[in-house]
Order: C-alpha cells, then sequence, then structure tokens
C-alpha cells in the first residue's frame, strides 16, 4: 500500500481542484492469533484485522482490491455514502471479485468519521476479513483531541464462520453456556419462592424459549485490534492529553459493554456522524456500530478498557498506559443478564394460557412507544427545545430497577454502569449537524424482525431473504421504518448506502446512523431520506441472522435526472464494470 | 450510458483523468448463495455405547441420524442398532431413510422407510412420523410404522434434559413401542411390546461434539410380545450399566 498510498499524499500536496488517493488491498488467508487459540483466517495485506485506511473528506479514492483466496471476495465499505455499483455486495452491487483478480473502487468520500469496512462475501468477516476506515473532514471538527487511536473489536471464534453456522442449524443452543441450571432453579426458589420459580420455568418451558438466550455464541475470544486479552494492545499516552477512541464494533454476533474504569469518557461521534458531546461511565456498542470518545486521563497510570459482551460470556480487554508494558487491574465479569417475559412481549403467536405466572411487565411498553413511536406531526405546539433538552439520564434509574426508552420496560438487557454512574442511552444521542433538512416522512414501512430461534431461522416480517421480493423506494421520498421486534434477541439493522436517521425524539437534533439496534419487545423508528439511486443491502449484521434470512434488497427507483437511465440496461460501450 | 451518475462521473473526470471509468452498473439480480435456500447437514449419535446387562449380556449400542437439507425439506437416515457381542449378531439392526418438512413451529412432519435387517428375519416398514420439541423442553418422536404385510406398529420417544451444570448434563429417555398386530415371526406381540427408559449423565469434553456419559438402561416386554419372549427361552427384563458417548459433527 506505501507506494501507492505516497501517490495520495503527494496529491495531496498537490494545489489540485480534487484530491484523489490509490490505495491496495490484498485479501490473503492469515493465521490469527487470540492468545488462547491460533486459527486459520482471512485477513487484508496479510493481516486481521487489515490496515487503518485514512482517507480525506472530498478526497476521490481508488482502492484496488486483490483476491489471494481460492474463493470469491468482496469488500464492503461499511457506513460509506458511495454509488451503489461500489458498495461491495454480491449479488446487489456487483458480482464479487474472483479469486487472483484484482477489483477498483472509486468513489469519491464524501463524509468523515470513524468506519469500518468488511468482506460480505459468506462468512469471511467472521473469519477475520474486516479493517477500519478514519475519514479526517474537511473542516474543524468541534472537539479536540491530541492523540486518536482505533478500537477496532471483535468476538474471534475457534470455529469457522461456515462451521458455527451449520452447528446453530444443528443445535440452535450449542454454543449458549449460560443456560438455566438446577443449582439456578435452587437459588431462585431461595430468592422468589418455590411457587414463583416454578410458575416462572412453566412459562419459559410452555413457550419454548430459554431467559439465557442472550447471546447465539459463547466461546470466544475478544479482540481488540486483533489483540486477546492477554495480548493486551495498549495505546501510549501522556498524562493530560486528550486521547479520541474510535470504537468499532466488527463482532460477528456481539454487543459489548464498555467501560475504562477511573476514567470519563466523552461520546463524540456515533456511527461517523459527529452527535452532541454526552459524558458517560459505559457506553453499549452493538454489532457494526462506530463510537468515538474522548477520554483524558491525567494521571501517570494504566487504564484498562474493559469490553463486556452483552450476556457476560466473553470480553475483551486493551490498556491506555503511559509507557509499554503497564497494566490496570482486569474487572471480573459480572453476573449474565436474563430474558424477562418484557422481552418477550413482541412475540406473535405467544401461546398467553401457558404464562399466567409471569410478571406482565411486558403489557407497559409504552415508554419506549411513546418516547420514539409518538405521532410529532400532532406536537406542532410542544416546545421542541425542551424535548430535546430533557435529561433522559434521570431515566435511567426507576423505582423498578433500571430503563432505557430503547428497551422495553422490565427488560433483562437494560445496561447499567458498573460504576452506578451514567449508561449511554439512544435516547441521549443528538445530532451535532443534521444531515437534512426535518420534514414529514413521505410514508411509513413496517419491518417486524421475526425467527424461530428453534429452527434458527431469521426473516423480516415472517419471510426469510430467498422468498422476499425488494423493498422498493422512490428517489427523493423520506421513509420512515417502523421496526418491530418479535424476537427474543437484539438485532442491529443495517442499511446500505442512506442514512438512518434513529427517532429518538429529539425532531431534526435525532442522531445520523448506519446501524440501528432494535431490542426485544421494543419498536425503534427511524426515517431515511432516499437519496441513493440503485439497490442495497438491508440487513440485520449479526452474521448468522443475516445468513439465516434476515435479509432484504432495496430498490431505490428514479434518481436525479443524470440518472435516470433505464439502469437495467448495461453500459456496453466500454468502460470497466 | 455515461449519463449515469453524472455527478460522480464529473468529479471524477476532474479527478482521475478516465475518460469513461464509471459506467452504469446494471442492477444485477441475487444469484449469490445467500439468496438460495441455506443447505446445511449435521450428524448426530445420540447414544453410542457399551451396554452390560444384569445377567451379563454385552451389546453394542447405537442411535444416530444423520440429515441434509433446507429449512423446508430435510432428507434423514436414522439408524439404530444392538449388536450381542458375545453371540457377534444384531439383536437390532434399522435403517430409516425420510424426508422431513416443517407443520408447525416446533414440529416436523416425517414419512419414508424403514429397514430392519437383524439376525433373523428382515422387515421392510412405511414410516410416517412427528417430530419436534413439546411444551417445557421435551423433545419428541412419535412414529406409525406398517409393513410389508400390512402389520403395524407405533412408537414413541421422547426426551428431558436436566443440566446440573452447564456441561454436566442428564438426560432421561423413554421409547415406547405398541403393535396393532401381531408379528410372531419377529417376537411382537399385540399391544404394548416394549418399553426402554435410559438416565444418562454426560459431559461436554469437546463442545457438543463429543460428550461421554455413563447411564442406566431398562428395557421391558409387556403382554403378549414377553410371552412370546419366555416361549423362546428368553427374559423379559433387562437392567443395564451404559458408558458411552454422544457424538455430533
Amino acid at each position: 500500500m506505501k507506494p501507492r498510498f505516497l501517490t495520495g499524499l503527494l496529491s495531496l500536496l498537490m494545489p489540485a481542484m480534487v484530491l484523489a488517493g490509490e490505495y491496495d488491498l490484498t485479501v490473503d488467508r492469515v493465521k490469527i492469533d487470540t492468545g488462547d487459540f491460533v486459527k486459520e483466517g482471512i485477513g487484508y495485506n496479510g493481516k486481521s484485522p487489515g490496515p487503518v485506511m485514512r482517507f480525506k473528506e472530498g478526497e476521490n479514492v481508488k482502492i484496488n482490491v486483490t483476491n489471494n483466496l481460492d474463493e470469491m471476495t468482496s469488500i464492503h465499505w461499511h457506513g460509506l455514502i458511495l454509488p451503489f455499483d461500489q458498495d461491495g455486495v454480491p449479488g446487489i452491487s456487483f458480482p464479487g471479485i474472483k479469486p487472483g483478480e484484482t477489483f477498483t473502487y472509486e468513489f469519491p468520500i464524501q463524509q468523515a468519521g470513524t468506519y469500518w469496512f468488511h468482506s460480505h462475501s459468506g462468512f469471511q468477516e467472521p473469519d477475520g476479513a474486516y479493517g477500519s476506515i478514519v475519514i479526517e473532514p474537511e473542516g474543524r471538527e468541534p472537539f479536540r483531541y491530541d492523540r486518536e487511536y482505533v478500537v477496532q473489536l471483535t468476538d474471534k471464534h475457534p470455529h469457522s464462520g461456515d462451521r458455527i453456522m451449520r452447528n446453530l442449524k444443528m443445535m440452535p443452543d450449542y454454543y449458549n453456556r449460560e443456560q438455566q441450571t438446577v443449582g439456578e432453579f435452587f437459588s431462585d426458589v431461595s430468592k422468589n419462592g418455590l411457587m414463583n420459580t416454578v410458575s416462572d420455568r412453566m412459562a419459559w418451558g410452555g413457550m419454548r424459549m430459554m431467559k439465557a438466550d442472550v447471546e447465539d455464541i459463547h466461546g470466544f475470544t475478544g479482540l481488540i485490534n486483533g489483540k486477546g486479552p492477554s495480548q493486551n494492545w495498549t495505546g501510549i499516552f501522556e498524562p493530560g492529553e486528550r486521547i479520541r477512541l474510535r470504537f468499532i464494533n466488527s463482532s460477528a454476533m456481539t454487543y459489548f459493554d464498555i467501560r475504562i474504569p477511573g476514567l470519563d469518557m466523552t461520546v463524540v461521534q456515533a456511527d461517523g456522524n459527529n452527535v452532541q458531546p454526552v459524558s458517560v461511565d459505559e457506553f453499549r456498542i452493538g454489532v457494526a456500530e462506530t463510537y468515538d470518545v474522548i477520554v483524558r486521563p491525567k494521571d501517570e497510570q494504566a487504564y484498562t478498557i474493559f469490553a463486556e459482551s452483552m450476556g457476560r460470556s466473553g470480553y475483551a480487554r486493551a490498556t491506555l498506559a503511559p509507557e509499554e508494558g503497564m497494566e490496570a487491574a482486569v474487572p471480573q465479569l459480572r453476573e449474565p443478564a436474563r430474558l424477562t417475559m418484557a422481552d418477550m412481549s413482541g412475540m406473535a403467536g405467544m401461546d398467553h394460557g401457558s404464562m399466567s405466572g409471569m410478571d406482565h411487565g411486558n403489557m407497559d411498553m409504552n415508554s419506549s412507544e411513546g418516547m420514539s413511536g409518538m405521532d410529532h406531526s400532532n406536537m406542532e405546539d410542544m416546545d421542541h427545545s425542551d424535548m430535546s433538552g430533557m435529561d433522559h439520564g434521570s431515566m435511567v434509574m426507576g423505582k423498578e430497577g433500571p430503563s432505557d426508552p430503547f428497551y422495553a420496560k422490565g427488560s433483562g438487557l437494560v445496561p447499567t454502569a458498573a460504576n452506578g454512574g451514567k449508561f449511554l442511552s439512544y435516547a441521549d444521542l443528538k445530532a451535532q449537524d443534521p444531515l437534512y433538512e426535518d420534514r414529514e416522512p413521505t410514508r411509513e414501512i413496517e419491518l417486524r424482525l421475526t425467527g424461530n430461534m428453534e429452527r434458527y431461522t431469521w426473516s423480516i416480517n415472517g419471510v426469510k431473504y430467498e422468498d422476499a421480493d425488494p423493498i422498493r423506494l422512490k428517489y427523493g421520498e423520506r421513509v420512515r421504518f417502523k421496526f418491530v421486534n418479535e424476537t427474543m434477541m437484539t438485532h442491529p439493522m443495517h442499511l446500505h448506502g442512506m442514512w438512518s436517521i434513529l427517532d429518538v425524539g429529539a425532531d431534526q437534533w435525532n442522531p445520523i446512523k448506519h446501524t440501528v439496534s432494535v431490542q426485544p419487545g421494543t419498536t425503534v423508528y427511524m426515517e431515511t431520506e432516499v437519496d441513493g439511486p440503485g439497490q442495497w443491502a438491508f440487513h440485520c449484521h449479526l452474521s448468522y441472522h443475516a445468513a439465516a434470512g434476515m435479509f432484504r434488497k432495496v430498490i431505490v427507483e428514479g434518481g436525479p435526472e443524470s440518472t435516470q437511465a433505464k439502469t437495467d440496461v448495461i453500459a456496453k460501450d466500454g468502460g470497466e464494470v | 450510458m455515461s449519463c449515469i451518475r453524472s455527478i460522480v462521473a464529473v468529479s471524477f473526470l476532474a479527478s482521475i483523468g478516465v475518460s469513461t471509468a464509471v459506467t452504469a452498473q446494471e442492477m444485477i439480480s441475487d444469484t449469490t448463495a445467500r439468496k438460495q435456500p441455506l443447505t446445511t447437514w449435521g450428524v448426530q449419535f445420540e447414544e453410542f455405547e457399551y451396554r452390560y446387562s444384569d445377567d451379563d449380556e454385552e451389546l453394542g449400542v447405537w442411535n444416530a441420524d444423520a440429515f441434509y437439507g433446507t429449512d423446508d425439506f430435510k432428507v434423514r437416515l436414522l439408524t439404530t442398532g444392538e449388536y450381542e457381542i458375545e453371540e457377534q449378531a444384531y439383536e437390532t439392526l434399522e435403517n430409516q431413510l425420510v424426508g422431513q418438512i416443517p407443520i408447525s413451529k416446533f414440529f416436523d412432519a416425517k414419512a419414508g422407510v424403514r429397514f430392519d435387517t437383524p439376525e433373523g428375519p428382515d422387515r421392510t416398514y412405511a414410516v410416517l412420523g412427528v417430530a419436534g420439541l413439546a411444551p417445557q423442553w421435551f423433545e419428541v418422536d412419535a412414529n406409525l410404522y406398517v409393513s410389508k404385510d400390512g402389520d403395524s406398529s407405533a412408537e414413541i420417544d421422547a426426551e428431558y434434559e436436566l443440566l446440573f451444570t452447564n456441561y454436566w448434563i442428564l438426560s432421561a429417555t423413554l421409547d415406547a413401542t405398541v403393535a396393532f398386530s401381531e408379528d410372531e415371526e419377529i417376537g411382537v406381540g399385540k399391544g404394548l411390546v416394549s418399553t426402554e427408559t435410559g438416565l444418562r449423565l454426560s459431559y461436554d469434553l469437546i463442545d457438543r461434539a463429543f460428550s461421554p456419559y455413563v447411564g442406566v438402561v431398562h428395557e421391558r416386554k409387556y403382554g403378549d410380545t414377553a410371552d412370546l419372549a419366555k416361549a423362546e427361552g428368553g427374559g423379559t427384563e433387562d437392567w443395564f450399566a451404559v458408558i458411552g458417548a454422544r457424538i455430533a459433527f
């Protein structure tokens, strides 16, 4: 990559109107050493994770991707706004990159921030084919920092992606090692009484659902920048410096709860878009999301970056230290999360007869509905500045345990900060610079997130991708997507090519994201300005959910005059396709 | 088609100087594996064990199935056998080949053929069955068999797993067979034929791929079937100590 990068640098120095950089990536078989195990995998330029690709806003990039594998590959630039045929999804953007072939991506960089890239072919991404993207903005950033590090997480598993998928299909609980045991039954009896415990077990058994079904895949080693907990990736700092940490969750399946004991984190960016700074003690990063935080360690000591998986089945760990080799204490994993009946409330066809003993916390889901689902058109008289200035932090600890408007009321998944402090909620995210004018959506599309854990089938509106028609959007419209999670799992929904404006009730300050987590038993709304002609992928970013069918193709019909040519006619007059 | 995406094209032309680099890309249709039904396979030995009975009988026993297919249709091979080690003969040897389709959220229907080729007379049956997960986590497999000669029988298997820990698992199994007509040649009387109950304590040693276990198995014959066995000079009830492993790959 170096010589090409030099040309890139040269072109930066040239007083040209438009910047252009050329980059090379090879897709290679690599060895991945997690400290716990060594595994054959896939990487870029001989390594997994691949390099940090550094671009500049306004630059036109040309990326030559050479496939050194003996199978097809592809690279998707996650979160980048680009022409659809450069988006890198085989079967939707382009046919893919054949073994031995070099494919050249060319697109203008029209944004800044932290993003990532990964293969969109088979299970190459869980097998190691991912890297990070850092785009320097044209203008000044609204926050200052002295140093920056990419902190890219993954959940590296000793099994290959293909094998994991097959095992899940054979036995959906193959990897789940936090299931309820006889011991837990007795400890619940002593806590809640025999009858309550029995009726609770009967209610769940009646549904044939597991309270422990928080994470499908256990047994991974959490990696940060390719390093396992024992290898301890370390970022060096000088006391007093502001450090920008660009967190990227490149996991196949795992949400992480991240904290740095002893340091406040100021969240300044989510999914590449600046947000109004919010100071937190801990945050949850969904699969495929990014969060940029600024920390300012004042003392000459080491700090542990601790990332516990949402289901507490594993963790990743890294260190910030004034010098290499220093370490701080590594916290213990907290108790595994357990789903509650509230998390099941979205379930269709649930046998309510068998649920008489349960806590009907689900009935009271209006907090999330009310928050994100309210009809803003009827609220013109309301003072919206009050709205966005609302202290959502105060909603975090209610009388009945923690709550968060983006979780079902009474959900067992609501995160709390280990130190009792502030845990980031989606409700805290407010755009720093809205990209679009706020306007009424032209229509609403309901997407029910559906599935069957026992068969390990995942779908949208009950239909798997293989049987589904594309979702058709019209260029220029503003679509309001209504996600209704009818499953007991959390789904990070990722729309390619166009921004997902997450409705947190802040109107024009709603944050602009590329991946939106939908918790079990909740309804979440996002709006999309349909400004990307062509066709795009839209899917749950949990690798094995996407592969099992929770995936759609979106076709954007029409476009600016110049692009309105019949796109189903291929250019035969030269050019490289 | 240079009109496609002229905005992009213009910036590219300006910058990179490639004259027709940006061309229309067909809105291709998805023919990748993702758009195809996911085909998968698996092999499981629920039982692969050595049995030692209370009257010193030694058996090698397996109960396994292999499948290949999609969510909508699977082909499944089920095989079970009891090999008498001393006599070097199969006490039972059943192989079933069935097609399987989902009929409800938790249950599949199966149809196919079953070939019994133990020591002694062979039998061929048509099979119709349902298998799935019943409420409260009982794995159930119920089958109806009709032989070429018109003899019919039904078999129900149920299994429940108790997790002492997430690795130490006690599984309880019950198999019961009922015959609707007598098939004297193979020692089957009308009515409740036999039951086999088992308790096995296993430890997941390698993922869920290899889980060694020890246990006890109780086999009993009933009614006319028991009478037929007695007439043959055989026993009607056996207790076995078993040692073996659950295997999946």
